[in-house]
């Protein structure tokens, strides 16, 4: 017996674990290399995931091989739906394993996968924490791929279909590597034959040597200036300006000038200047979309949420996979605990407890019975129940949730970026200088066009916004390595900009402030009273029940006949004695005397019912997060959709006075947009699918990993970890790196000072312009760099599983 | 001078060998899990590609190359 209540201890803890450890929750050997628990890309266990790992069944002592047959039939319908048949009869699915994290783990699994029959070929890639199966047929089950890995210690889910299964799924950064690669080899081949004409090389040699350059030079911008032509052009058809129309000017007018020389036999070009400039701006650009590539296959490598799919009930009584866009709305579904709903439904038969934290904001779980409505996104806790959908998916609360966002999105389009905004000034400025300049010539020289022209050009060239082009993405590269480092990822170099500028603070309450488990504060007196409840806990899922399991220290009581009826609770006989742990009227049926005891109680037949104080769980690092910001002079606000009691006792808590409680959806939007109208821009905080819409109305939005898929999906920031201080910690970096920025932009403006007024008087050579374009470039980069040596020490040094996952 | 007329040929026609390389390197897979890979050659068994996985190569996207 004690055996078994160890074993439901680390059960009911799972869950909670708020540390970022992702304790597995029936074995009590640690996966074959694990060195610490937490290393895994494991998606920080959160309150919303329940699957595999949670386990569905009520029994503590669950065999390896049972909790893949524990796991809900939906779960394991949608495994079956994701084996995508090849052209040649195979099958092939992409299994995500949170767990893989070393060489060691990789070859077990590859050894244990392809010694099956049913297994053509099986490869880990360690970068991605996947596992590539070729399955023997299209029809091969991948289940039993699954509890094999189970039995070696690996979660194992399968990973999105549409999901980044390698770099040449992602076309655009394969071009823009193309791209990179061919500008350097013309580069360093230019450079070459540059360095033969500075040192001297004359008439028919240096003739020769510009045509082979010219030959090299052609094409390579023709080729890796594309990105840059695209989007320039782009940016004129619709009257704007951005950063690429001054350097494709510049490299396109370098390039003619430069032409024109050679076949004139002239003696300056400027080959090496314009494609050593594309190489320097592809590199970049192409280090900022290796950023936020790594950031949204992280995004995406995070536990799904809605469900794909539904067990739709026919005729005849059997269950079958239906996938979402195909559920019918009157169609009978059954929902098993632990499953999301998948379209708005009304329940038709079966009780239960409901979470619907990520819907609403309500924190504690609610009971629902027959002719209850259910969002879709609602997580279903404790029974089965059979529902019927009312709507399509495309019509149910999670698209409109969508659409809301979506519409939402609006206000933040209008943000322009710090680049361009530069971009607006600068271009009229240096192109008004090379006309001036063009025209002075003309006057001293008395109309000698070709000299004017050149000097003019000249001055657009050495003018090229290297630097400027530059200045930006490199800091953010770095700045967002550093954020990875700390867990956090970042889906756009914008949203570091937008972070940098903030005037207030907006926090979700559950889930963001919270944990959204609940934990318990006050508890019964009686030492009889604590045993009995906390074995009659053990035998329950519900999550109030697997707080009370955790948090009581008691040895629990010896139970017969625990069972769990959904929607009310557990009961059990304890020492002969009926037992009851639940709803409070429930419990109170069978109590002495009836009082008014809050939920959940617990009370033996005949006696006093008493009851468990259940609150939330702060999320650590909240009223530090909190602190933070009103320190810096930052106003913070909390929005949340929960009831106004328990709003204001965690704002209590973490030092909030601005509250504001009940909120819907539209509320929320409405409370941001008024912000934006006074001309404030707002961070903010939320996870749920209520806060989706609020998240991209927000001037700049984070989320914690456990937010549902809507709300990862439109916040700029999430942090892994389950820290809130993340915030507070991504604004300093937004902070600092907007310092550096500004510092770039300073470098490349004095770059300019000293370079114009050379060209302007017609002593810029390429020799020059080489040097001072490399230069400043180099110097903005170096600048940049110093983000990394600007960490401070972390308060903890905690190896965590997030920095792995992503860093890898 | 006359031996720049080979030489230059001979300078990019290196070139264009390394950016071809590059260029194979890329299109097969090889920067695709470059950590997994790294530990990968400290696994011990190089054994010959069992031939039901030698059969399925030619899609190298699923497949042990």
């Amino acid at each position: 017996m004690l055996l078994k209540a160890d074993a439901t201890f680390v059960y009911a803890q799972q869950p909670t674990a708020e540390n970022g450890k992702k304790l597995d929750p029936y074995q009590t050997t640690a996966p074959p290399c694990v060195a610490p628990v937490n290393n895994g890309a494991a998606p920080v266990p959160n309150r919303g995931d329940h699957g595999w790992n949670a386990g569905a069944g009520k029994v503590p002592e669950i065999g390896v091989q049972d909790r893949v047959a524990k796991s809900s039939p939906l779960d394991r319908a949608q495994t079956r739906a994701s084996v995508r048949p090849l052209a040649n009869g195979h099958g092939h699915i992409v299994l995500s394993v949170p767990a893989i994290h070393c060489g060691a783990c990789v070859a077990a699994i590859e050894r244990s996968l392809n010694a099956r029959d049913d297994v053509v070929s099986a490869r880990v890639n360690l970068t991605l924490r996947q596992a590539s199966v070729t399955l023997a047929s299209s029809a091969t089950d991948p289940l039993p791929m699954i509890e094999n890995l189970a039995a070696l210690g690996f979660d194992a889910t399968h990973a999105d279909a549409g999901g980044p299964d390698n770099l040449a799924t992602d076309p655009a950064g394969g071009r823009l590597l193309r791209a990179l690669a061919i500008a350097g080899f013309g580069a360093a081949n230019i450079m070459l034959l540059s360095v033969g004409v500075w040192s001297g090389a004359e008439a028919q040699t240096r003739e020769t040597f510009h045509l082979v350059s010219a030959l090299i030079a052609v094409p390579v911008v023709a080729y890796a200036g594309q990105p840059f032509f695209g989007s320039a052009l782009a940016a004129l058809r619709a009257r704007r300006t951005n950063m690429d129309v001054p350097i494709s000017l510049g490299v396109l007018l370098a390039l003619g000038l430069s032409l024109f020389e050679t076949l004139r036999g002239g003696e300056h070009v400027f080959f090496d200047a314009a494609v050593t400039l594309l190489f320097f701006l592809l590199a970049g650009r192409y280090l900022d979309h290796l950023m936020r590539e790594k950031a949204r296959s992280a995004v995406t490598g995070l536990t799904r949420l809605s469900p794909r799919g539904a067990m739709v009930r026919q005729d005849d009584g059997t269950l079958v996979y239906v996938q979402l866009a195909d559920v019918p709305p009157g169609a009978v579904l059954s929902i098993a605990p632990h499953e999301r709903v998948p379209v708005d439904a009304i329940i038709v038969d079966g009780g239960t407890d409901l979470d619907r934290s990520l819907v609403t904001g309500e924190a504690m779980p609610v009971t629902a019975g027959p002719g209850d409505m259910l969002e879709a996104g609602t997580l279903n806790l404790t029974g089965t129940v059979l529902v019927r959908a009312l709507r399509t998916a495309d019509t149910s609360f999670l698209a409109q949730m969508i659409q809301m966002q979506t519409a939402a999105e609006g206000g933040r389009a209008r943000y322009v970026r710090i680049a361009d905004r530069a971009a607006r000034l600068y271009a009229p400025v240096v192109h008004t200088l090379a006309l001036a300049t063009f025209v002075g010539w003309m006057l001293a020289t008395g109309g000698d066009w070709q000299t004017s022209a050149f000097v003019a050009i000249s001055v657009l060239i050495i003018t090229c916004p290297c630097a400027l082009g530059l200045a930006v993405p490199v800091a953010h590269v770095v700045a967002a390595g550093r954020l990875m480092r700390m867990g956090i990822l970042m889906k756009d170099g914008a949203a570091l900009e937008r972070l940098a500028g903030i005037d207030h603070a907006v926090f979700d309450k559950t889930g963001t402030l919270t944990t959204g488990t609940p934990t318990i504060g006050a508890v019964p007196d009686d030492p009889a009273i604590r045993s009995a409840a906390r074995a009659l806990a053990q035998h329950a899922i519900h999550p109030a029940a697997r707080a009370i399991a955790q948090h009581l220290t008691d040895l629990p009581a010896t139970i017969c006949g625990a069972t769990e009826l959904p929607g009310f609770g557990v009961e059990g006989t304890v020492d002969g004695r009926l037992a009851r742990l639940g709803r409070a009227d429930w419990v109170a049926e069978i109590a002495k005397d009836s009082a008014q005891t809050g939920s959940p109680a617990v009370a033996f037949q005949g006696g006093a019912a008493s009851s468990f104080d259940l609150t939330e769980t702060l999320r650590p690092g909240a009223a530090d997060a909190i602190a933070a910001f009103k320190g810096s002079g930052i106003p913070v606000a909390m929005l949340s959709g929960d009831i106004a009691d328990r709003a204001n006792r965690i704002a209590g808590a973490v030092g909030i006075a601005d509250v504001r409680h009940g909120a819907t959806p539209a509320e929320k939007i409405a409370t941001l947009d008024a912000l934006r109208r006074d001309g404030h821009r707002a961070l903010m905080i939320g996870d749920g699918l209520n806060d989706a819409a609020a998240l991209a109305a927000a001037h700049v939005s984070m989320a914690p990993a456990s937010a549902s898929d809507a709300g990862r999906t439109a916040a700029d920031f999430i942090f892994l970890r389950d820290r809130l201080d993340a915030v507070p910690a991504t604004w300093r970096v937004a902070s600092e790196t907007a310092a550096i920025v500004r510092q770039n932009f300073a470098l490349a403006i004095a770059y300019n000072c000293i370079a114009i007024p050379l060209a302007v008087a017609g002593l810029v050579t390429p020799l020059i312009a080489a040097l001072a374009m490399s230069g400043s470039s180099i110097l903005v980069t170096l600048n940049a760099l110093r983000l990394n040596r600007a960490e401070t020490p972390r308060p903890q040094p905690t190896p965590s599983v997030s920095s792995q996952q992503v860093a890898a | 001078m006359t031996i720049l007329t080979i030489l230059i040929p001979v300078t990019l026609f290196m070139g264009v060998v390394g950016l071809a390389a590059f260029f194979w390197s890329l299109r097969s897979h090889q920067y695709d899990d470059l950590s997994g890979d790294a530990e990968r050659i400290l696994f011990d068994d190089d054994k010959p590609l069992p031939a039901k996985i030698a059969r399925t190569s030619a899609k190298p996207k699923e497949t042990i190359r």
